[in-house]
């Protein structure tokens, strides 16, 4: 492993560490307590002891604000990868594998359900449902990101269904489940897994444009997207409440790459020996 | 396993036709073939790269996949007609009854898969075997293919093991549950020369051990040789020629055969001695030659030849069977490529320079 990607999956776990214990981490402020109305803390302060990373223009402490922002982003994240390898993996290596007219008609849906604008869906559904909390947002999100890997799942198990060892298997007399389940989806699997952690990135930014036009969950829930949008007002007083909840989403999609293409090569470099 | 009446032949195959459909037209890759295999004996499939005899095998199987596949004719295993079979009642052929290794082990072992698990996932099912009882029947099968400590390899993915023992694992997989008829799909092509002797041999020693049926599909006519008690070569999709093997190779009568036999390269030649290849391409199985299809290349041509398709039919000798109006060594044959050779037909007259090596013709054609 090239010592990027170790540094790289190094943040990936702290990050997701810090995500998941937030309300463990010792002296770590709340993310909503808004010290100036209380007379302990003023509104944009520099980084200082008590507060790492400084307060943004409520006065609260931006350090903890990432944090607990980073559950917004991540679970949105995590919620998209789970749908899609789950259902579009499943759907997909399932009509690569059977082909014929289940093909068609799952392809098409998929198509329509690609060609239809994102944005519009969610808008429709948040309007509908009349709340935006993280289950709506990572449910609609994640739904949205079934299509994709319906097709990378679908190109893979085409391909593979056309391998010589799943003949092979039914040759020797393997039910047509078992081979989808045994031979089919567990050789599509690393490259869905690969394609994951590059469509983990893509999903993280697109939280990020999502909060950014406000369409992401609702305030005062921090998200890295949000508080880049809430700084946005102050900008020409202080950038650092931008800046920050940037860096750790540059630093994430990044590392998220990169661990992507490691185990993308580490995936080409097996199949080679194959 | 059922058993077999005896005096009728395990696996009867009867103008078997096996057409795929793709948007150029039909393409006929199979276009008639019938023989058929006793219990116990070999067949060798001879014939080169898209001469439908692995098409055959296939379809034999019921391996083909697609909609665009058609087959029609019969093939009764035990009696019983496979092509006719449900996918269903095919699954208690496969494996049990029928079985296959296929051409390259690199791709017919699935490589997220320990050998232990490709060797007893269908033995389980079959034979209802515990854990135990199937890694020891693993572990028997592996040393039974002369895998060197079959304990430590059933631990193995099959990316650690070389080509040879590949294959060796897919026979074992194949021969697990101790099939009546083992098709064998050009099982050394992907191999190293040594390995594939060693491998052929095993498959020779597994047959006679078993008493199972095995056809042997190969382009290589050295392959046959020896190890098959008959021998059918295939040309675009029929049947040319099928004979005992010995008296095949002692008395070959169709051209291609002969043509395939000049094309092996030997020894005795001096080095750099350019090689017999057969001229012409194998003729397009979607709008196939009329008459013959071995015409267009066949240096014995004739008018006939092109006009009219010879049939299968039985020579003096009851077992040989040949389609051919011009078998080779006949005397029309020797008419017809002195006239084809004044009139400077290609493929006669690059036989008339392969056939002495000591001309300089030979050396740059």
């Amino acid at each position: 492993m090239p010592w990027t990607t170790r540094f790289c999956a190094s943040w990936l776990i702290v990050i997701v560490g810090a995500a998941v214990f937030a309300d463990l981490i010792p002296g770590l402020a709340d993310p909503n307590y808004q010290g100036f109305l209380f007379g302990d803390g003023a509104t944009n302060e520099s980084p200082s002891l008590t507060h790492f990373l400084g307060t943004d223009n409520n006065s609260r402490d931006i350090l903890a604000r990432i944090v607990y922002g980073a559950r917004v982003s991540l679970t949105v994240a995590l919620a998209a990868v789970f749908m899609g390898v789950v259902f579009g993996g499943f759907f997909g290596s399932l009509v690569g594998f059977v082909r014929g007219r289940t093909d068609s008609a799952v392809m098409a849906v998929v198509d329509v359900i690609l060609a239809f604008p994102g944005l519009v869906l969610l808008l429709t559904v948040v309007t509908l449902l009349g709340r935006r909390d993280l289950v709506v947002i990572a449910t609609v999100i994640g739904f949205l990101s079934i299509p994709p890997y319906t097709r990378v799942a679908r190109a893979n198990a085409l391909s593979i269904s056309r391998r010589e060892f799943v003949t092979a298997a039914r040759a020797i007399g393997t039910r047509k489940r078992s081979i989808l389940f045994r031979e089919v989806i567990p050789n599509v699997l690393p490259t869905l897994l690969a394609y994951a952690m590059v469509n983990a990135a893509v999903i993280i930014l697109l939280e990020g444009a999502l909060a950014f036009l406000g369409l992401s969950v609702e305030p005062p829930t921090s998200s890295w997207g949000t508080m880049v949008n809430a700084a946005r007002v102050d900008l020409q007083i202080n950038v650092w409440p931008a800046i920050w909840p940037s860096l750790a989403l540059v630093f994430t999609v990044y590392s998220l790459n990169n661990v992507g293409d490691w185990l993308r090569r580490l995936r080409s470099v097996r199949s080679a020996a194959l | 396993m059922a058993d077999n009446v005896a005096g009728s032949p395990l696996l009867e195959v009867d103008d078997l036709r096996t057409t795929f459909t793709i948007p150029a037209g039909d393409v006929k890759a199979v276009r008639g073939v019938s023989f058929s295999l006793e219990q116990g004996r070999t067949l060798g499939i001879v014939g080169e790269s898209g001469s439908g005899k692995t098409v055959l095998a296939r379809s034999i199987m019921r391996l083909n996949l697609g909609s665009n596949v058609t087959t029609t004719g019969t093939a009764a295993f035990n009696g019983s007609d496979v092509l006719t079979r449900s996918p269903g009642e095919m699954r208690e052929l496969w494996g049990t009854e029928m079985a296959m290794v296929f051409q390259d082990p690199m791709t017919s072992l699935n490589p997220l898969v320990r050998v232990q698990r490709q060797v007893t996932e269908h033995l389980c099912r079959h034979l209802n075997l515990n854990r135990a009882e199937a890694r020891q029947a693993a572990v028997d099968l592996l040393r039974e293919v002369r895998i060197p400590d079959p304990e430590t390899r059933l631990r193995s993915f099959p990316h650690e093991l070389s080509g040879g023992m590949r294959q060796r694992v897919c026979i074992a997989v194949a021969l697990a549950c101790e099939p009546s008829l083992l098709f064998a799909d050009e099982p050394t092509t992907a191999l190293d020369v040594t390995v594939q002797h060693q491998i052929l041999n095993l498959l020779s020693r597994e047959q006679t051990d078993r008493e199972m049926a095995m056809v042997l599909v190969t382009h290589d006519l050295g392959v046959v040789a020896g190890r098959t008690d008959d021998t059918m070569v295939m040309y675009a999709g029929t049947v040319v020629e099928h004979a005992p093997t010995a008296s095949l190779f002692a008395d070959m009568r169709h051209p291609y055969s002969e043509a395939l036999m000049r094309s092996i390269p030997r020894t005795s030649l001096p080095s750099h001695t350019r090689l017999a290849a057969i001229t012409g391409r194998p003729p397009d199985l979607i709008d196939p030659p009329s008459g013959c299809a071995f015409s267009p290349r066949c240096p014995y041509v004739q008018d006939q030849c092109v006009n009219e398709e010879p049939p299968l039919v039985e020579t003096d000798d009851p077992a040989h069977r040949l389609a051919c109006w011009t078998p080779v060594g006949s005397p029309e044959a020797r008419a017809a490529f002195e006239k084809n050779l004044a009139a400077g037909l290609q493929q006669a007259v690059a036989v008339d320079i392969s056939a002495a090596p000591s001309s300089t013709g030979g050396v740059d054609g």
